[in-house]
């Protein structure tokens, strides 16, 4: 292709005509007006991170110009809303981050064996049945989750473990562990599929088993694939919020026992948007200070992801 | 190395083979279960409290009486101009990148990056970016042109990336022969590749639009009120969805409203699996006929 384009590009120099456009005419005027239509639609998308980036940025920093980001960040006491006020954002973290943690824990080798499965092992009868349920799962709006954690998930674990609270992180954990197994297994599975068949042949013909060539050979092939494939749940995972507002509860406490109730970043902006906080105080502006820190989190894990799918596509295509 | 250890580790790794098999074979079988599960628990729940009623009333104070009318017409009017919004604004991106502008500059790398960035972006902070500049600086209030903006920014990533795949899989040479018969740019674009395109895209505007139908937190921050007793009127007016009934009914502590919640969660199922279903179809339809 760009080969071809490189050519084209010479024959352009010298003739002066593009293969691909028209020389002027009649239909010019209409021609230019889509086409700037349709860059300004393309410009958009970076209007909306541009957006994000201001907004987030302003409100945190007139939320920081009251609380100091020392006291934000280090802080152990989240309590915005009562006397004597704390803004101490570790407890949000820490819950947000025993959320995905645990998610992690039921997702990655669940999905990644999935993913196996369907790349290495499943005929076509079984992965025209498995596929679509899975697309189904991934399609599952987050409160229908959060439903499931709620009514089903916690009072499963309370017949085994009396001492679990109603609101509790394992119960949120495991709801958006399986929220995010389908994007674990589907992007594995592209990362295994995406393997040249040389490999496995050569691993074959050298007297290996299934198991050899999936776990030894194609699986360190696709290993950054699947790396990629985790970050990016994780980090579905760490944004996730009705199903967490709803299973884990709202009490911004320091706790690493995942019987107990916490709240995440992102249930606590729920929280405070479910009233209706007037612009300009402290409480609107946390929301934002939060916000971005929820933003600082998922972006650098999404780069980390582009990053790894960089390079396995380098090795592979 | 004798004959015998030989065989056993033949024996050995057949053993192994044969276990790892069967691990990723429970593995999907597990997904599968928990599908099945959460499917049932849910309609467990909330099949007895499907009604005529239960989709023709209002929310109330008291359980039985509370109904979902104006949460259903709240997420048609939202998915709706959602769509209207999003899907032209969408393909003609898709159409800059893919057609207009089909080599890579350094602009539209940056759009490309960024798209995908946008898409890892988590949807609560699309709704702090809707609540910061629809809902405060423009004005807007929290209305349904709000919360339908929102949505629009929210799911422009996906619907860009799925109308440009779309896109990319028409074969050159249709573009080739219309430009060749003297058509412009545009006539080949809107004449061939479009159409040829369609089904690809318009599988992507249904999995988008299902995704905008499914999401709550956005419209939280944007301020769609929980206790609705009227359908919107117009692009002003307040307005509830469907999940946001959900959600709030999920968190009462009452036993009925916990069975309104699944009823609920039913009809939005219902109706996401069968927009899910026109989108297999429709993808199935097209790899046919390609």
């Amino acid at each position: 292709m760009t080969q071809a384009r490189a050519t084209e590009d010479r024959r352009k120099a010298r003739t002066g005509v593009d293969r691909f456009r028209r020389p002027p005419g009649p239909g010019l005027f209409l021609e230019t007006t889509i086409r700037w239509v349709c860059f300004a639609a393309a410009a958009v998308s970076i209007l909306t991170t541009l957006g994000i980036v201001f907004v987030l940025v302003k409100e945190a920093y007139l939320f920081f110009r009251q609380v100091s980001p020392l006291e934000f960040f280090t802080g152990t006491r989240w309590a915005p809303l009562f006397q004597p006020r704390s803004f101490g954002v570790i407890p949000l973290i820490v819950g947000t981050l025993m959320i995905t943690v645990g998610a992690g824990l039921i997702a990655i080798p669940l999905g990644t064996l999935v993913g196996l499965y369907l790349s290495e092992y499943a005929s076509l009868k079984v992965r025209a049945v498995v596929k679509p349920a899975l697309e189904i799962l991934a399609g599952i709006p987050t409160v229908v989750y959060g439903y499931f954690g709620v009514f089903f998930v916690t009072p499963l674990l309370r017949v085994f473990f009396p001492s679990v609270e109603v609101f509790n992180v394992a119960s949120g954990a495991i709801v958006v562990g399986i929220m995010i197994l389908p994007l674990v297994s589907s992007l594995c599975e592209d990362a295994l599929s995406a393997v040249p068949r040389s490999l496995r042949e050569g691993a074959y013909a050298l007297g290996a088993t299934k198991f050899e060539v999936g776990w030894r050979t194609v699986f360190p092939a696709a290993l950054s694939g699947i790396m990629a494939s985790f970050v990016l749940a994780l980090s579905r995972a760490i944004g996730e919020t009705m199903a967490v507002t709803l299973a884990a509860g709202m009490s911004p406490k320091l706790t690493f026992n995942p019987a107990e109730s916490i709240q995440t970043m992102t249930a606590y902006i729920v929280q405070i948007s479910r009233g209706d906080t007037p612009a300009g105080t402290v409480e609107y502006q946390t929301i934002f200070a939060v916000g971005v820190t929820l933003f600082a989190f998922t972006m650098a894990m999404n780069i980390v992801a582009i990053r790894l799918v960089k390079r396995f596509r380098q090795v592979y295509s | 190395m004798s004959i015998e250890r030989y065989r056993k580790r033949v024996t050995a790794r057949g053993v192994k083979d044969l276990l790892f098999t069967n691990l990723c074979f429970v593995a999907t079988l597990i997904g599968i279960v928990l599908l099945a599960v959460l499917l049932y628990s849910v309609f467990r729940d909330g099949s007895q409290r499907l009604s005529w009623d239960f989709l023709n009333s209002f929310p109330s104070r008291f359980p039985e009486k509370a109904g979902i009318k104006s949460a259903l017409f709240g997420s048609l009017w939202v998915v709706v101009l959602t769509g209207a919004i999003a899907v032209p604004t969408g393909i003609a991106a898709a159409i800059y990148l893919e057609e207009f502008q089909r080599r890579r500059t350094w602009l539209t790398e940056l759009i490309q990056v960024n798209i995908s960035n946008l898409a890892g972006v988590p949807s609560i902070v699309y709704g702090l970016l809707g609540l910061a500049v629809f809902v405060r600086w423009m004005a807007l209030d929290r209305s349904v042109i709000s919360g339908a903006l929102t949505m629009a920014l929210l799911i422009l990533p996906m619907l860009i990336t799925v109308s440009q795949e779309a896109l990319k899989a028409v074969p050159d040479s249709y573009r080739e022969g219309s430009l060749a018969l003297g058509a412009t740019q545009w006539q080949t674009i809107y004449r061939q590749v479009l159409p040829a395109a369609l089904p690809g895209i318009l599988t992507g505007v249904i999995l988008s639009l299902s995704r905008a139908l499914g999401e709550t937190a956005p419209l939280i921050l944007i301020g769609a009120v929980s206790f609705v007793r009227f359908v919107p009127e117009g692009l002003g007016s307040s307005f509830t969805v469907l999940p946001i009934q959900i959600f709030n009914w999920t968190s009462q502590p009452q036993k009925g409203f916990q069975e309104a919640a699944a009823a609920g969660i039913i009809v939005l199922l219902v109706v996401l699996l069968s927009l899910n279903a026109t989108a297999i179809y429709l993808r199935h339809r097209a790899s046919r006929h390609a």
